[in-house]
């Protein structure tokens, strides 16, 4: 039997949704000052108009709404999702205001892009977009790839116990920390210190390079929040391939496979545990996956003849195959080059890459590697449960930071995730044949979407359909979030409606 | 008399042969005519290695290194990495941002579908730099309802605030 959720439910989740809006409010300062250091007079009308907006709307639902009850998980879970939705709507007012986005519903696509580290992009004129919006990108990008809700948590919700329901509902299982506002903190932590040394070192490459200083420190700046939160927006319309530099890919490559990590294994590597990344199940499958499937994309590419060297094979094959696996999205390519020139086990390879994704724990989105280890794990298993007398009794275990023996239960959810992903893949593609796009092109599409990678093979333009805009949008929305708290809101939506 | 006319035909013929020749051969040597990104992009392989002539905005910043310039140009569509000459590069003054609109530059050189010299990227190598339209300062206009609304928003927050106050009395 369905219950019906009370007033008081909707109370308690409107409350804390107002202190994640007030939360989020306070990010718009960042472009609103940076515009007025650069005498951008509209961009900062722009953001002062978003930060009065959002402020309104969180101090109107905390007002309304006070309460001191805690969340329960249905509450938490509920929360979440919603508050992906109301950063979306409210961060991208000061995008449409700005008029490089043709509608509301494309600056939407760009907000949900940005905050859940997805990058793909509707935006026109990008090479001649303010520094306050690019800014305003990349940091949609910083906030999302931390957790929206464990970004505010760490700010806002101090001492709540319903904290571990948020965090756990925006695709984080483990805590770093016993207590799980340390945890946000550490994370935020971590973070800061590599954006300290990211930032620094993409700024000397781009001096290097031939930049001004100014330029050089604003690209590193953006260039560091988007690799590490593996979102892949850029400053201009060309990507990576802009810089046309190595020494920038290869530091972007550390910076991606640093933020596809989990957040517990950077806590192991900082307390000294170095021998975890030889251990951790996780790793290990990322490492091999990589291999295998660069190996794949390579000899495809050798086969035809796409690339004279085998440098320049390995330089371009391997940067978008770690874009694709980390699920950034960035790109060292020009634009129709998978679609023209990328022999279709490439285009697979790359495909497959991006629905695997990295680890559990980090920024990334996708399957996973943990649970494609537990997979292959099982699979094992089962074999070798054939193959032993029948009285015998098989144990299974995995190192993910720590042993742990592998039970039904984990195996079943890890299993469930993985089919719910290719649900999500399989309905994106058959949304994008429905518009007419060949089948190659929307499953490619689709997965980037639903994986959060934002590689493009040029149906994300600001002409394609409302429909496929919007199915995009709730694939990077239910991808980020890992489905649980999406299903747990249409569960209650669906309780509100036929509820007793 | 005879041989004149011989000579005048010879030359006729010669001509013919050298026209027939350069018809042939002018694919490979290059386009008299501009050719887009996009047209670029999706048929690279025809284009590949052949001299080209592309048109468009400088964007971004000039970058200097290892004796030479790289400056992405845009036109209508995309964008397009062109390795150049510094002298090439000192031609032009503006670069497309936000505050500025670029030069727009006409490039006669060799378009790479995947450049040996630059690790098999998309790129022009540039012969001859041509500025055929001078970038400047974008004028920004401020829209004067938007400061109305701005004002209209701090008001009601100043109100909001005010309420809260009231309320919790």
């Amino acid at each position: 039997m369905l219950l019906r959720p009370q007033i008081k439910d909707l109370k308690i989740v409107t409350y804390y949704l107002g202190k994640i809006v007030i939360g989020l409010s306070l990010a718009f300062l960042a472009p609103l000052f940076l515009a007025l250091a650069k005498q951008e007079i509209n961009p900062a009308f722009d953001f002062a108009s978003g930060f009065l907006i959002t402020l309104i709307t969180g101090i109107i639902l905390v007002t309304l709404c006070r309460t001191k009850e805690d969340l329960n998980w249905m509450q938490g879970m509920s929360l979440v999702g919603l508050s992906w939705l109301a950063a979306m709507f409210l961060g991208a007012l000061p995008l449409f205001l700005s008029g490089h986005w043709a509608s509301y519903l494309d600056a939407c696509f760009e907000a949900m892009s940005g905050f859940s580290t997805t990058g793909l992009t509707l935006v026109q004129g990008l090479d001649h977009l303010s520094f306050a919006h690019n800014l305003w990108r990349h940091l949609m990008q910083f906030i999302g790839g931390q957790g929206i809700v464990i970004v505010a948590l760490s700010f806002f919700v101090r001492g709540v116990s319903g904290a571990y329901r948020m965090y756990f509902a925006e695709a984080r299982e483990e805590r770093v920390l016993p207590n799980v506002i340390n945890t946000a903190r550490f994370i935020g932590l971590v973070s800061l210190v590599y954006l300290v040394l990211g930032t620094l070192a993409l700024t000397l490459v781009g001096r290097a390079e031939g930049m001004p200083a100014g330029s050089a420190f604003f690209h590193g700046l953006c260039i560091f929040m988007a690799a590490f939160n593996t979102g892949g927006f850029t400053l201009r319309s060309q990507s990576i391939l802009y810089y046309q530099s190595f020494p920038l890919e290869v530091i972007t490559i550390i910076l991606m496979v640093l933020g596809a990590i989990n957040f517990k294994l950077h806590y192991s590597l900082w307390t000294g545990e170095r021998k975890e990344v030889f251990k951790d199940i996780e790793i290990i499958t990322l490492f091999i996956s990589i291999m295998a499937i660069f190996s794949l994309t390579a000899l495809s590419l050798k086969r035809a003849g796409v690339y004279p060297g085998v440098f320049m094979l390995f330089r371009r094959g391997f940067y978008q195959l770690a874009s694709a696996h980390t699920g950034t999205g960035f790109s060292t390519l020009s634009p129709g080059q998978f679609t023209y020139f990328w022999p279709g086990l490439a285009f697979l390879g790359i495909i497959l890459a991006m629905s695997l994704g990295g680890s559990t724990g980090s920024t990334t989105g996708g399957i996973k590697a943990l649970r494609i280890g537990v997979f292959f794990k099982t699979m094992v298993g089962e074999i070798k449960k054939i193959m032993l007398p029948q009285s015998s009794v098989l144990t299974q275990k995995i190192h993910h930071i720590k042993e742990v023996v592998l039970e039904d239960r984990q195996v079943r959810l890890c299993l469930l995730i993985f089919l719910m992903y290719l649900g999500l893949y399989v309905a994106g593609t058959i949304a994008g044949c429905f518009y007419g796009y060949p089948l190659r092109e929307a499953l490619f599409e689709s997965v980037s979407a639903g994986a959060n990678v934002g590689l493009s093979c040029g149906i994300t333009h600001p002409g394609m359909p409302a429909g496929l805009k919007i199915i995009y949008i709730l694939q990077m929305w239910i991808g980020r979030l890992e489905f649980i708290s999406i299903f747990t809101l249409l569960g209650v939506l669906v309780a509100a409606a036929r509820g007793k | 008399m005879r041989k004149r006319v011989y000579g005048l035909w010879s030359i006729v013929y010669s001509l013919l042969v050298l026209q027939a020749g350069l018809i042939y051969l002018s694919p490979s040597l290059g386009y008299a005519q501009p050719v887009s990104a996009a047209e670029l992009m999706h048929n690279a392989r025809e284009y590949d290695g052949k001299v080209i002539i592309f048109e468009g905005e400088v964007i971004g910043e000039v970058m200097h290194r290892h004796g030479g310039a790289w400056v992405n140009l845009r036109d209508r569509d995309y964008a397009i990495g062109v390795w150049m000459k510094p002298e090439h590069a000192a031609l032009i003054e503006y670069a497309g941002s936000y505050k500025t609109i670029g030069d727009t530059l006409r490039i006669q050189g060799r378009f790479n579908h995947a450049c040996i010299d630059h690790a098999g990227a998309l790129d022009i190598h540039a012969l001859s730099v041509e500025k055929i339209s001078p970038g400047g300062l974008r004028q920004e206009q401020v829209n004067p309802q938007r400061l109305r609304n701005l004002f209209i928003l701090a008001g009601v927050l100043c109100l909001i605030l005010i309420l809260r106050i009231l309320i919790s009395k």
